[in-house]
């Protein structure tokens, strides 16, 4: 049997420029979680893992954008989050993934906290350039 | 302008978060919560997260700086109604919430600082 597809079947994009952007990115974000049948700690897990990227975000490019997909594969659906910004980028990745190291005012938990939360996560980042994450949570099979 | 509450209930203050928290809601209720105890010089306090659905680092700092504040200002701080998804989430996170004392629920709560207060004052008559 051939490995199942991912398909997108629906997509949103939101630029986040200011902390109460996060407010309401996370009920966005939410209805996307509750529409393709997430479980309501699946959810929660969800939009702090959101909350907590949106506030790097923030914090280190000032600005970016979030894209919300829809996901099936299989019997499955997903939601897929990415989080693109145009900042500083991350030098040392492996750092940053590190509990407790932070370069700013943070607790150092956001990437390392975010990626426990979600089954999938990656990050891509250049110096100079930005920053990428994307983060997936599924429905079980 | 959106306000968090703050209630005076005899030796007690009283708060109760009815709305998720953001940024800078959370920071006036920490300024707010502290002006309140230099007031009122309550023994405890109790806050109500029963209705908060999100608590991320950001959150939990301001909880612990709460409760740490109001330990210098002779109150403890218990906040009580965590719903389980947020525990949860707040485990899987790695975020200690460091000094702040839980309790299942208000009455719970409520409990637990009277007899800590109780305890205080035996302590202190004592000596």
């Amino acid at each position: 049997m051939l490995p199942a597809t991912t398909n997108v079947t629906a997509t949103e994009t939101v630029f986040v420029g200011h902390e109460k952007d996060i407010m309401l990115l996370v009920t966005l974000i939410r209805q996307h979680a509750s529409l393709v049948g997430l479980t309501s700690l699946d959810q929660t897990k969800l939009i702090t893992a959101t909350s907590e990227l949106t506030r790097n975000m923030l914090n280190y490019a000032d600005k970016g954008q979030v894209i919300i997909d829809q996901l099936t594969r299989g019997n499955q659906r997903g939601v897929q989050l990415t989080f693109a910004d145009n900042g500083p980028g991350i030098a040392d990745i492996d750092q940053a993934m590190e509990d407790g190291y932070s370069s700013g005012l943070g607790l150092g938990l956001g990437l390392p906290g975010a990626k426990r939360l979600m089954d999938e996560f990656h990050i891509a980042s250049v110096v100079g350039q930005g920053t990428t994450v994307t983060i997936a949570k599924w429905t079980d099979e | 302008m959106e306000r968090i509450p703050i209630l005076k209930m005899g030796q007690f203050l009283l708060v109760t978060i009815q709305v998720d928290l953001y940024d800078r809601l959370a920071l006036e209720l920490e300024e707010n919560l502290i002006r309140a105890i230099t007031r009122h010089n309550p023994r405890g306090v109790l806050i109500d997260i029963s209705a908060v659905s999100i608590i991320d680092s950001f959150m939990g700092r301001i909880f612990s700086n709460i409760a740490r504040m109001a330990q210098l200002l002779d109150a403890e701080t218990v906040v009580v109604g965590m719903q389980p998804a947020v525990a949860i989430t707040l485990v899987e996170l790695g975020l200690p919430l460091k000094g702040v004392r839980t309790a299942l629920n208000v009455e719970r709560g409520m409990d637990l600082l009277v007899n800590k207060v109780d305890t205080n004052e035996n302590a202190t008559s004592n000596d």
